[in-house]
């Protein structure tokens, strides 16, 4: 192991020396956070440590995006939000921000550059599988090989912004069997946490969301089950918690696959 | 029989001509009607993209592209749209046969062998849409498909559904009886020319059509033994009873549809043409918080003036404070339910069902406009209002603007848009948000994140992995 190793400069620190980064890895609040989520962020520090990636987070000055404020309907919030980030990131130039987290990539990329905020914004999805196809990140099967993998798609992601195939490619590259699940890509069924909704208990129903999606998840019969968005983490963890399957069925994010099967 | 050419030629075609006229009057009224309703929206440019609109309607509307998503219904949808397309080729030369007194006026340009195979091919397009029309009647009424039959379907929403669906089986019928009973007339006709007056009567300069080589028609002619005993005079009220209620049928349906859920033969094509072509995730901003947020951070001056402008409301509560787009989208719809079919929290038994939205936007927007007719220069608002009064608190809540319901609608209908835009109605002007919701937008207020955690601890996750805590 090589945690005394890893570098993880500030964008206040690079800044200091003149430096700028190549790119900048947006934690968001579930990266910084949330106890599960955490080992996402870790991950993906290890595969930038690993990839000689010049980067930067912005560690404290980093704030959210104002992605749920939106969804439910506070605007004001969303957008002093966003005004307080967009000064943070143009202060420092940004060009490139990297983020694991879909709500977060969504609204940096779509909805921030009409508020004066424009970078090139890429979801790690994206990021892991250019850094593979760069050979910049190599990784064999590992510990995933000939394991049945599931990957279900982020609304954020896929249904929002139209990735579905950076995910699956990157997953490939394991060397284990990708089993779709009956409604996927386009067709793709929420977690449930979309919305806001992560922060409130669900309105009144004959089922949660992500007890009908951690259904169709077990029904694939998968050892693991990827997911590259925070939210969608917590609702399929919780899911097949709920099957009683979390011995059989792991869900783990896709850095998290890599530095698996890496063993970083 | 000299009398009854007077009759035909003189009286019918002026009856004709003024149902017409007619038809074509009141379509035009609920062309404005729905016109101004659509305009009770807030203004929304469409200006850029004229290119990438018409290669969208063209795919979408014209081809159908998003019904396949379910290969059989489409298939289905696209007989019943074939038909309803190509069938009016024959519809047209009624409509002239009407104008000018003629009969099948197109039969002698195309020569009756390209005539017969051209009705022909009509026949079997209307028995397509027969039999469709049949299934779909039994996929509504006896199979119970679980998206007709949700809450919002009921009532007029059910009727409406059925009514068109046997009314179309109804002008089918009347078209092969039309041109079954032709096809004996002409039989007859060419019977007496060639001096065989087995049956008398027949007017032959009318029937006469193909001279000495009469046709029958792919379809119609199975029912040529059902018409064959009558008398001349009994096909002759049925042949011009058939083409009347077919032409009137037609004429009927052409302004039912205008008050009906079928709008959406017309409206799909302008409703695609002009889809929000953002990506789906992005919400649209509000310029008028932006200038808000810009004067609190300091960024833009306040201005003095400003202060006697008119408060800005947030969000939509009425569909006045929709876009004319949404409310296009509205007049669109055709209650196929697709969106809520693919709607997590619908699927998930919670209250909200996208197209129920959708339908209250149409709802509202025909109360605001009939009221606006009623009362003239008098219109004054009613009290009622979209939220409230149609739409609930609890179907808003339940959204995970997944953008499903976006995804599935085989006409670019955005259900989502009108419930995000009430939610902000809800957040901005009443703070009603649930408590649960209060409590994150304060946490990102007050500590840039949704959960109670202090930004100072941000960044705590790097001292743990530093310090090699796994």
């Amino acid at each position: 192991m090589s945690e005394e190793t890893l570098k993880i400069p500030t964008m206040a620190e690079l800044s200091a020396e003149g430096k700028s980064p190549e790119i900048l890895f947006w934690v968001g609040c579930a990266g910084s956070y949330d106890d599960r989520y955490k080992a996402v962020t870790r991950a993906m520090i290890r595969i930038l440590n690993k990839a000689n990636i010049n980067f930067a987070v912005l560690g404290t000055e980093e704030s959210c995006t104002g992605d749920p404020a939106r969804r439910a309907g506070d605007e004001f919030t969303f957008q002093m939000q966003a005004a307080m980030n967009i000064e943070v990131l143009n202060n420092y130039n940004i060009k490139n921000i990297v983020t694991a987290c879909p709500h977060c990539f969504n609204t940096l990329k779509n909805e921030y550059p009409e508020l004066g905020g424009n970078y090139d914004v890429i979801h790690h999805s994206q990021y892991l599988q250019k850094l593979i196809n760069e050979g910049k990140v190599k990784f064999g099967g590992g510990e995933f090989k000939g394991k049945r993998i599931t990957y279900h798609d982020s609304c954020y992601l896929g249904r929002a912004n139209d990735i579905y195939e950076a995910p699956r490619e990157v997953l490939e590259k394991l060397d284990a069997e990708l089993v779709e699940m009956k409604r996927c890509k386009s067709k793709g069924l929420c977690c449930g946490a979309g919305g806001a909704q992560m922060f409130k208990d669900a309105e009144k129903g004959k089922k949660e969301v992500n007890i009908e999606r951690a259904e169709e998840a077990v029904a694939a019969r998968p050892d693991y089950v990827a997911v590259g968005c925070p939210f969608c983490m917590t609702m399929m963890g919780d899911g097949i918690k709920h099957f009683n399957k979390e011995k059989e069925i792991k869900v783990l994010d896709l850095s998290e696959f890599i530095v698996g099967a890496q063993d970083l | 029989m000299k009398q009854l050419e007077i009759f035909t030629s003189l009286f019918q075609i002026m009856f004709f001509v003024t149902a017409l006229l007619v038809t074509a009057g009141v379509i035009f009224m609920r062309y404005k009607y729905i016109r101004r309703n659509i305009e009770l929206g807030k203004e929304w440019k469409a200006a850029h993209n004229p290119s990438e609109r018409l290669k969208l309607m063209i795919l979408i509307a014209f081809g159908q592209k998003k019904m396949f998503a379910r290969p059989f219904v489409g298939l289905m949808h696209l007989v019943i749209y074939a038909g309803f397309l190509l069938i009016n080729i024959e519809v047209l030369e009624i409509v002239i046969d009407g104008i000018t007194g003629q009969h099948r006026i197109f039969a002698p340009l195309l020569g009756s062998t390209v005539y017969q195979i051209l009705i022909g091919f009509f026949e079997l397009l209307a028995f397509g849409v027969l039999a469709t029309c049949v299934i779909f009647l039994i996929r509504r009424n006896v199979v119970k498909v679980e998206r007709f039959d949700k809450p919002e379907m009921k009532g007029w929403a059910h009727l409406d559904a059925n009514l068109i669906l046997v009314f179309e089986i109804i002008l089918m019928f009347f078209l092969f009886t039309m041109n079954a009973t032709d096809s004996i007339l002409q039989m007859r006709a060419m019977d007496l020319a060639n001096g065989i007056d087995v049956i008398n009567n027949v007017d032959a300069a009318h029937y006469g059509v193909f001279e000495n080589n009469p046709v029958r028609f792919l379809v119609s002619q199975t029912l040529i033994p059902l018409y064959d005993g009558l008398t001349t005079t009994q096909l002759v009220l049925l042949e011009r009873g058939a083409w009347w209620f077919h032409i009137m049928g037609i004429l009927g349906f052409a302004i039912y549809v205008t008050y009906s859920k079928h709008l959406h033969i017309f409206l799909a094509f302008p409703n695609v043409y002009f889809t929000r072509l953002k990506p789906t995730g992005e919400m649209n901003n509000m310029d008028s918080i932006t200038k808000e947020v810009q004067i609190t951070m300091g960024t833009l001056e306040s201005d003095a003036n400003a202060a006697d402008d008119e408060i800005p409301s947030f969000g939509a509560k009425d569909v006045t404070d929709l876009t004319w787009r949404n409310i296009l989208d509205a007049y669109t719809c055709t209650q196929c339910g697709r969106c809520t079919d693919v709607c997590p929290a619908n699927m998930t038994g919670k209250k909200l069902s996208p197209r129920k939205i959708v339908m209250n936007v149409r709802q509202r927007a025909d109360e605001i406009g009939e009221r606006m007719d009623e009362m003239g220069e008098y219109y004054k608002p009613d009290d009622k209002m979209l939220y409230g009064d149609y739409v609930t608190k609890e179907e808003l809540m339940a959204c995970t603007s997944c953008n499903a319901c976006v995804d599935a609608c085989p006409v670019n209908i955005n259900p989502l848009e009108p419930i995000l835009e009430m939610r902000r109605y809800v957040a901005m002007e009443e703070a009603d948000v649930p408590d649960a919701w209060k409590a994150m937008l304060t946490n990102v207020g007050n500590n840039g994140a949704p959960w109670a955690f202090a930004p100072t601890e941000r960044f705590k996750w790097a001292d743990e992995l530093k310090n090699g805590n796994q």
